[in-house]
């Protein structure tokens, strides 16, 4: 491997000449097409989407010093994150449970980011008791016959597979009947419907499968042994979310307190709104605790110091304080904040109204504030049941 | 910049668990409350407490200190504030002799420090003359080199050889210019101390000054040294209150384990559960956001009031509720003045009202972010 210094030149040499000014501009949904497919395509030769994993299934092959380079100075020309649920969750976990042959046939496609998946774990029966889904994979032959539904799966209209969880023995305890299976998503007995949320967002679908085909050689880690398989998937999803900063919006966008020196105006230096203005210092205040805590975390492990799970916090408190900014925003707004859409209100105004209805969402999805709640109560605080 | 412990803090915090844990059980601190013991805390322990070099952390070795730094005795409040310690810690070390000490007055460094190195002197410091916690909301007036005023909540000023004052030399109640801070002994004409006694046993006092002479040769510094002073003073009683909260959290969750209802352990029921886990929550951020604090002040770092108001608050709310929840979770028991859990619950609304309260410290957070 080249030495650290040589190696960040080449990521700054690659840069430059591949990606465009009008790409350089943070994660967006509305990032031109075709340049961003080429930069993607530029990445995905040097297996710089997925930098940590071997070469031999399309990685780049780095260590983690090295990978983080490369994140670091990405970010600095604020490069496009080309991430996926292939990439952050499914494919950590082919590389943990996968066979030789899964990993060949599926890593190298994920790299290169022309193997999109989605996730089948949610049911409408099942969202926090997630254990006892329904949908039913029997085997015929060296197939398994998939019968049931999904909810909640994002993308599930563009994807090409799905990483799935599927009851194969239907007369074991809950937690042992669970299989995760791999499948394609092009099939006639798959049936994509749509959801649109509070917020009028669509990117969730709910999926039928009405006896949809899978292969046998597809199931990831032990028949009836998904569960393992997937709580260790959930894992990858919590440490994305729970290291998140939490900052809405990011750096370009108006920082909460811009927003509410705007909405409630200033008066001789302070916010003339006393109540909304000790909200907001509670509310930095708590954001603080957050950042640091998750800095501590990291920091206690690396030395070595042993303590109760503090990490274990990110994903609740994640959620309240996104929550509670984008409480702050409206109700400093007062009925500006109502927007929907149109005529009468500025564009900030009408973001966080959406922000306000999509974050309710932070404290139910990845596992409620209850479940994150009881885990922290039963695992990190050792209470009985 | 540091949120964790350094190993020579680790081992500082042990030693200081040792030490109190052999000395200082919190029966300690109720038999000198229900004495009302003329002191309120124990000379040999303080003695002691000078052995162990705690009381020479911030002094210079010119001093006969080791010149570490308000992180490192942090580490002794918070094992102190676990263990209900009554020893005179925060208003010597942290007010009164930490104004003489960042002050430039060397003359008076060179007489105080060295003797509280050794434990051989309490050093108070006279601000507040309201209930609500207000700095500069000073009346108290030095004119033609004497001071007159009133002073309250004088922490540990009736053990004090010493007491720095804080007056007005010119301006009103409020200002921050024309204020004026001197070292008076406690024994000179014209003060009078009036010992306090406080719900939570934490030893105050009202001190009355009446034409009380000093000379500038007296004079430590004006607001620029009231600011450092009470900077460090707060970040040093968080840290205090987190080791308070720390143990009354460690009991309450012990009680959920073993406290039987209906037929099971309390702790089963869910209700307690989540509410535990959000104690949890707020102390964890508590000692975050403390640890940072104390190393922001100690590297004189550019936002170290901010973070200093950002740690009080948050210490402050922690404490709240982990006092409130601890009492609610006790139940009946919890109500008695038998059970120790009701110590640490005054001990905690104390520091949460010591030195500005949550509310305050958001409202300065606020101020120092520019709204």
């Amino acid at each position: 491997m080249a030495d650290l210094e040589t190696f960040k030149e080449e990521v700054r040499a690659v840069i430059a000449e591949h990606l465009p000014p009008e790409l350089r501009v943070g994660n967006r949904s509305d990032l031109p097409k075709e340049p961003l497919g080429k930069w993607i395509n530029v990445m995905a030769d040097r297996g710089w989407i997925t930098p940590e994993w071997p070469t031999e299934y399309g990685g780049g092959g780095l260590d983690r010093k090295h990978a983080a380079a490369l994140k670091a100075e990405l970010k600095k020309v604020k490069a496009p994150v080309v991430s996926s649920f292939g990439v952050s969750m499914l494919g950590p976990t082919l590389l943990e449970y996968g066979t030789e042959e899964q990993k060949k046939e599926f890593l190298p496609k994920i790299s290169n980011h022309t193997m999109r998946w989605c996730q089948g774990f949610s049911e409408p029966g099942s969202g926090s008791d997630l254990a006892s889904l329904q949908c039913r994979a029997e085997k015929d032959g060296d197939e398994y016959v998939i019968t049931g539904q999904k909810i909640w799966t994002t993308s599930a209209d563009r994807a090409d597979w799905i990483f799935c969880l599927v009851r194969t023995d239907f007369d074991a305890p809950k937690h042992e009947g669970i299989s995760f299976i791999l499948f394609p998503m092009h099939q006639d007995e798959v049936e994509v419907a749509p959801l649109t949320l509070i917020d009028g967002s669509a990117h969730f679908s709910q999926v039928f499968f009405n006896g949809a085909r899978a292969k046998a050689e597809h199931v990831v880690g032990p028949l009836n042994g998904g569960w393992t398989v997937a709580k260790r998937l959930l894992q990858h999803e919590r440490s994305t979310d729970g290291s998140s900063d939490g900052g809405i919006g990011g750096a370009a966008k108006e920082s909460i307190s811009d927003f509410v020196k705007r909405t409630v105006g200033m008066e001789n230096g302070q916010l003339a709104d006393a109540t909304i203005r000790e909200r907001l210092a509670a509310h930095e205040i708590d954001k603080r605790g957050l950042s640091l805590t998750m800095r501590r975390a990291a920091e206690e492990a690396r030395a070595g110091q042993k303590g109760r799970d503090i990490g274990s916090l990110g994903k609740f408190r994640w959620a309240n304080m996104v929550k509670n900014e984008q409480d702050i925003a409206v109700d400093s707004s007062g009925s500006q904040g109502l927007g929907w859409e149109g005529p009468g209100f500025d564009d900030k105004q009408l973001e966080r109204t959406r922000k306000w209805l999509i974050t309710r969402a932070d404290s139910i999805w990845g596992g409620t504030n209850e479940i994150q709640m009881n885990v922290i109560a039963k695992r990190v605080l050792g209470i009985p049941e | 910049m540091a949120v964790i412990l350094s190993e020579e803090q680790l081992m500082l915090r042990e030693s200081a668990q040792t030490f109190l844990a052999d000395q200082s059980p919190v029966t300690r601190m109720r038999e000198l409350r229900d004495a009302f013991d003329d002191k309120g805390y124990t000379p040999e322990i303080w003695k002691q407490m000078a052995d162990l070099g705690w009381l020479g952390i911030l002094l210079s070795e010119d001093h006969g200190g080791s010149g570490m730094g308000v992180a490192d005795l942090g580490v002794v409040l918070w094992e102190a504030g676990k263990a209900l310690a009554p020893e005179p810690l925060l208003s010597t070390l942290l007010l009164g002799a930490n104004a003489v000490r960042l002050s430039s007055n060397e003359a008076v460094q060179k007489d105080v420090l060295p003797a509280v190195a050794e434990g051989e002197r309490v050093v108070a410091l006279a601000l507040e003359e309201t209930g609500r916690f207000n700095p500069y909301n000073v009346e108290t007036k030095v004119e033609g080199g004497a001071i007159s005023g009133t002073k309250l909540h004088v922490l540990d000023a009736h053990v004090a050889d010493q007491i720095v004052v804080v007056a007005r030399a010119s301006g009103a109640a409020g200002d921050r210019d024309g204020l004026a801070l001197y070292l008076v002994d406690a024994n000179a004409d014209g003060v009078k101390i009036t010992r306090n006694r406080r719900m939570d046993g934490r030893n105050a006092a009202t001190v009355e000054f009446d034409g009380v002479e000093v000379g500038a040769e007296r004079l430590l510094g004006d607001a620029d040294l009231l600011d450092q002073v009470i900077d460090q003073a707060t970040v040093g009683l968080a840290s205090e209150m987190l080791g308070t909260a720390e143990e009354a959290f460690e009991r309450t969750l012990q009680y959920l384990k073993d406290r039987e209802q209906f037929g099971q352990k309390i702790g089963t029921f869910q209700a307690l559960r989540h509410r535990a886990a959000m104690m949890f929550a707020e102390l964890e951020f508590a000692r975050s956001i403390v640890r940072d604090a104390l190393s922001a002040v100690d590297e004189g770092r550019e936002d170290a009031s901010l973070c200093v108001s950002a740690a009080k608050a948050q210490a402050s709310k922690a404490g709240r509720l982990i006092g409130a929840e601890a009492i609610q979770m006790f139940g009946g028991i919890g109500m008695t003045d038998e059970e120790e859990i009701g110590l640490f619950f005054k001990r905690l609304k104390a520091a949460e009202l010591t030195l500005g309260d949550e509310t305050y410290h958001q409202r300065r957070f606020a101020a120092l972010q520019g709204y």
